[in-house]
């Protein structure tokens, strides 16, 4: 068995912050977050873990690495979070670096370990919470924490700058004017039935999404708007570095945005990480028990579109496929069944990963992991040969995948394990398959 | 508010537009904007490939533009609208330009009377605000949350006072960004700031500042204060001594500081749009006295019927009363007065008007489609397909409503009696 | 030695009772304090359908994704279980003693059926034993608590084993007996062996966000 020691990986945030860290403040913020943040949760997962040992086939870094034990769930948990509550914060600097790294890149927070856990331990509570720690203790990964600092700056997740984003989409409305006359990107157009929302790298990287989305609305008659404003990126990496405090501050941004425009609802792409942090996460800081204001995912949106038929293929994808269930959206908020519904009213041939639907493993990119960067990119690739295989087994070329990061994550995979395959939002295939005007 | 007054309120109906179909040779008409006086109904048109102008009632623009968006009347009656020619932005009021063209305009705020009209403001890469056509003369690598002072004399964003290397967290730590009023920059830094806000005269200025990685705290003029928090929320000026006020959290809950000082010690899972009264002796806000439920609350003392979504607090011009929107969650709205869900539930509803004498109130909501005007909780004789909130008369004794029906656009006076 | 009996099977017996309940409530209550302080954002959620539905759900070896990754482990965990309660419960000594102290009258196990039971538990005793002994992911987390927590169990077992087998001097092993259930009866609420009662509402816990929030399963 091998340990956090043995492969520290080097990187300016979690050094620069250990650098300055003495035993004494560790120690003051660990028993602040502990008897301040904390209560009978945490307290109370700690005691009740029987360390059985049977949560470790749940996570895909463990059957990864040939079952090596420093990788389980309650291997992190006992190595971090419990560690700290037993000294009582009285840990070495080095030992914070080794936490961290568990916490922000060797755990994805997909919880697909509670499906294994027989007494209900939320590991992935446990290790935001050591995420937690480790923010308040300046000790976070250089990348995700600058993102955290787009999001705090500019309430998006790529530094943006306000009319990049207007821009973008009147960009975008541009574009797609050549292909479907009169079509519009209605900015701020109070009283929509749908405000869309996307995240920040999609008017920076990915505008084909944009074009797309605005396609699909038009061609579906949709009563739409995107917001001019900030506010309109639903992405959240301050949830994943720890920092609640602008956790809070940009989801009230986002739902505020829709709210202030009179919406019914948000529509959001497809994306998993911002949908927890709208559905779950943010709104809990917020003090709202649910979404102040519904937010779907375009999983379910489209999926509405097909039920009213507002959807018209003009033929079905011919090349099998298979479909990546992504945590956050699957697992986290149960639009499996959706999904496939979606799939099969696109795809010929759908062919599905073992295990799936809410038992499917990570992406191995998500909980912010690949928002970490390059330094820890390896980390990603070798702690998810298990989704490689998984892929591999289906035999097919395609997959449809609905979320941003597991996009990233699953491409990455790709090339590294030299798959041949290629991966697709939902909303590429439906504007490959939609029946446009004749120009 | 003279304005007011001097409007048409003459008690009745009129059409201003018969037929909002879009008129001759237009390719399309986009979604319509009236006036405050609701004299005037306007729509971006596109009058041509490439070519838009704006229809005002049954009359359009003379000039047109590559690209039009964010029309918006002042609050004395004028219609803006960002518009581009030759791939260079700027605004047009009533059709002809306000200033120079430049790189991109957006954001068009106004002055309380109107007289006065902003936006932000982008050239050469560099970023800044406009007054009346006029940018300022410093520039900066990017400004967000611009202000407007009331008497549109003085404008305000938090800007960026430093270049940062990409992913470079210490100087993100030192702190790049700072207040920036009329162009000039206040001289403490900022790791962020956000949402400066003026005083009633215009010259102070309030703003949230994270001062430390982990601490919050409010800003006024260039001094931030010595407590900091956890987090805060937007300030508000007291307007009998320009105290400043602001929500803030600390271990956990929320509570309100004047100056720094707790006022109302932080027992809330939230506090949100802290207002004061007009006359600075009602301090107001929407408070979640319990997990997930939220209601409104006056110098500290919540109302007893919780909701659990509450937005849009508006107060009475006397202080003493206040009106809000409660939803579960965004749908089935209520209309909350007083403490007092009005009769019925709504798809979607609008913030409350008060009369200037603050005994009725006033709400658009819509239910079906349909638009509704309601007085004190009882409806209009009819519902409209759209409609915008409604405007009281200066002596409170009559509505305004502006409204499409059978595809017209129309103005109605009706008494308050009547609803 | 008689008396010594006497006032093991007495006094101590109802101050070990005592511990035990006063323990359970004073744990429960405080830390529902403590949850109702502190994780208001959690307690919400709870609710009793999806709760109690997952309590039953992972009472259903080889159900959840956790039970079919280790059918040794399943197996074991639920022998223990069955055969502890069993044990402690209708044991025809145990039954003869809720008579006699609390005027409770419930069935009673056969005796060889008692005994087998009795030996059966032991035998997974040593399953998680050999687990934490041998396998490497229970190994590396395994701390002295855990092993606290197996000893104080196994203990009354193989004293109530040996004492009814004979094995060494009766009143000797019979007290022993007595005093290593008194002491596992009283530290139940202070130990791992809490999870008796936590586990209730973890997995209720866990349940109520699956089945409420995340609208999936949680097995």
């Amino acid at each position: 068995m091998s340990h956090i020691a043995d492969r520290i990986i080097s990187d300016v945030g979690l050094e620069s912050g250990v650098a300055s860290l003495t035993p004494e403040k560790i120690e003051a913020v660990v028993t602040r977050v502990l008897k301040g943040e904390t209560g009978a949760k945490l307290k109370v997962y700690k005691e009740t873990c029987m360390r059985c040992g049977l949560c470790s086939q749940g996570c895909h870094f463990y059957m990864s690495h040939d079952q090596d034990p420093s990788y389980s769930p309650v291997s992190k948990a006992t190595e971090t979070m419990y560690e700290l509550i037993d000294k009582k914060g009285k840990v070495s600097p080095e030992r914070i670096y080794q936490m961290a790294q568990i916490a922000f890149t060797e755990c994805n927070l997909c919880k697909r370990c509670a499906h294994y856990c027989p007494v209900g331990i939320d590991i992935a509570y446990v290790m935001i919470t050591v995420r937690r720690i480790c923010y308040l203790l300046d000790v976070v990964p250089q990348y995700i924490r600058d993102t955290a600092h787009s999001h705090s700056s500019t309430m998006n997740q790529m530094w943006v700058k306000d009319d990049e984003w207007i821009d973008s989409l009147q960009w975008q409305e541009d574009e797609a004017r050549d292909e479907f006359p009169g079509l519009r990107i209605p900015l701020d157009k109070e009283g929509a039935d749908v405000y869309y929302s996307v995240i920040g790298p999609e008017p920076k990287f990915r505008t084909q999404l944009i074009y797309q989305a605005a396609a699909i609305m038009n061609a579906a008659g949709i009563d739409w708007t995107m917001p001019s404003h900030p506010g309109w990126d639903n992405s959240d990496m301050c949830m994943y570095v720890g920092d609640w405090e602008n956790m809070g501050r940009i989801k009230r941004a986002h739902y505020e945005s829709a709210m202030k425009l009179r919406c019914k609802r948000i529509v959001m792409g497809e994306c998993g990480h911002a949908f927890r942090s709208i559905y779950d996460m943010g709104n809990r800081w917020l003090g709202y028990k649910e979404m102040p204001i519904p937010v779907i995912h375009a999983i379910q949106f489209y999926w509405e579109l097909i039920q009213d038929g507002k959807i018209k293929i003009t033929h079905k994808y011919e090349k099998p496929v298979t479909i990546q269930d992504p945590c956050n959206i699957i697992r986290g908020r149960g639009l499996m069944d959706k999904l496939r519904d979606v799939v099969h009213f696109l795809c010929d041939e759908v062919v599905e990963m073992t295990p799936n639907r809410e038992h499917n493993y990570c992406c191995c990119a998500g909980g912010g992991v690949i928002n970490c960067g390059p330094p820890f990119k390896n980390t990603r690739m070798t702690g998810n040969r298990v989704k490689a295989e998984q892929l591999k087994n289906t035999g097919v070329k395609d997959i449809v995948i609905p979320c941003h990061n597991c996009h990233g994550g699953i491409e990455d995979i790709i090339g590294y394990y030299d798959l041949g395959m290629h991966g697709h939002f939902i909303g590429d295939i439906i504007y490959e398959l939609m029946e446009k005007p004749e120009v | 508010m003279g304005k007011i007054s001097s409007w048409d309120w003459e008690t009745g109906q009129k059409t201003v537009v018969d037929s909002l179909s879009p008129l001759e040779g237009h390719g399309w008409q986009e979604e319509p904007y009236v006036s405050p006086d609701g004299e005037t109904v306007a729509a971006i048109v596109q009058v041509g490939e490439g070519e838009f102008s704006i229809r005002t009632n049954n009359t359009v623009w003379e000039n047109t533009f590559e690209k039009i968006w964010y029309p918006r009347f002042s609050p004395d009656g004028r219609l803006t609208a960002i518009c581009q020619q030759d791939m260079e932005w700027v605004l047009a009021v009533d059709g002809e330009p306000l200033g120079e063209t430049t790189d991109y305009i957006w954001d068009t705020m106004f002055s309380e009377d109107g007289s006065a009209i902003s936006t932000m403001y982008k050239s050469m890469e560099r970023y800044g605000m406009c007054l009346n056509g006029e940018p300022w003369e410093e520039l900066y690598e990017n400004v967000t949350t611009p202000a407007l002072s009331k008497d549109g004399v003085h404008t305000a964003g938090v800007a960026q006072v430093e270049s940062m290397g990409a992913a470079d967290l210490d100087a993100f730590k030192r702190g790049v960004y700072t207040v920036v009023i009329d162009g000039k920059p206040w001289t403490t830094r900022f790791l962020n700031a956000w949402g400066p806000s003026f005083n009633d005269a215009g010259d102070k200025v309030a703003v949230q500042a994270r001062v430390t990685v982990y601490e919050n705290t409010i800003a006024v003029n260039d001094k931030p204060w010595a407590q900091t928090f956890n987090q805060v929320w937007e300030p508000t000026f007291s307007p009998i001594d320009d105290s400043v006020a602001a929500p803030v959290r600390q271990s956990g809950k929320w509570g309100v500081a004047r100056d720094g000082a707790l006022i109302w010690e932080p027992r809330y899972q939230q506090c949100l749009e802290l207002t004061h009264s007009r006359d600075g002796k009602k301090l107001w806000a929407i408070v979640s006295p319990e997990y997930g439920l939220f209601t409104a609350a006056c110098d500290n003392a919540p109302w007893e019927q919780t909701f659990p979504t509450v937005t849009d607090l508006v107060v009475s011009p006397d202080g003493m009363r206040a009106g809000v929107l409660a939803s579960t969650y965004s749908t089935d709205f209520h209309i909350v007065v007083d403490g007092t869900p009005w009769p019925d539930t709504y798809d979607m509803v609008w913030p409350v008007v008060f009369s200037e004498d603050s005994k009725n109130v006033a709400a658009m909501v819509e239910k079906n489609g349909k638009r509704r005007i309601l007085v004190n909780g009882k409806p209009f004789e009819r519902d409209f397909d759209q409609a915008w909130p409604p405007v009281f008369s200066e002596d409170g004794t009559k509505v305004l409503i502006r409204a499409i029906e059978n595809n017209s656009y129309v103005r109605i006076v009706a008494e308050v009696a009547q609803f | 030695m008689t008396e010594f009996y006497a006032l093991v099977t007495g006094p101590l017996a109802w101050v070990a009772f005592g511990i035990f309940i006063i323990g359970l409530v004073y744990r429960f209550v405080s830390m529902l304090a403590l949850a109702k302080a502190k994780d208001g954002s959690s307690l919400a959620y709870m609710s009793w359908f999806y709760g109690i539905r997952s309590i039953l759900v992972w009472m259903i070896p080889f159900k959840s994704m956790g039970w079919k990754s280790d059918p040794l482990a399943t197996v074991t965990t639920f022998v223990f279980h069955i055969g502890f309660l069993l044990v402690a419960v209708f044991l025809n000594a145990h039954v003869v003693l809720w008579d006699t102290n609390f005027g409770i009258s419930i069935p009673s196990l056969p005796t060889y059926v008692g005994d087998i039971v009795s030996f059966v538990v032991i035998a997974t005793c040593a399953v998680f034993a050999y687990r934490r002994f041998a396998l490497p992911q229970v190994k590396s987390v395994t701390k002295c608590q855990d092993w606290f927590a197996l000893i104080l169990v196994v203990l009354p077992f193989i004293t109530g084993v040996l004492a009814y087998h004979q094995v060494g001097p009766v009143l000797l092993m019979t007290t022993l007996h007595v005093i290593f259930a008194e002491i596992l009866l009283a530290l139940i609420p202070f130990t791992r062996l809490s999870h008796a009662l936590f586990v209730l509402f973890t997995r209720a816990y866990m349940g109520s966000e699956f089945g409420g929030v995340r609208n999936a399963n949680d097995w």
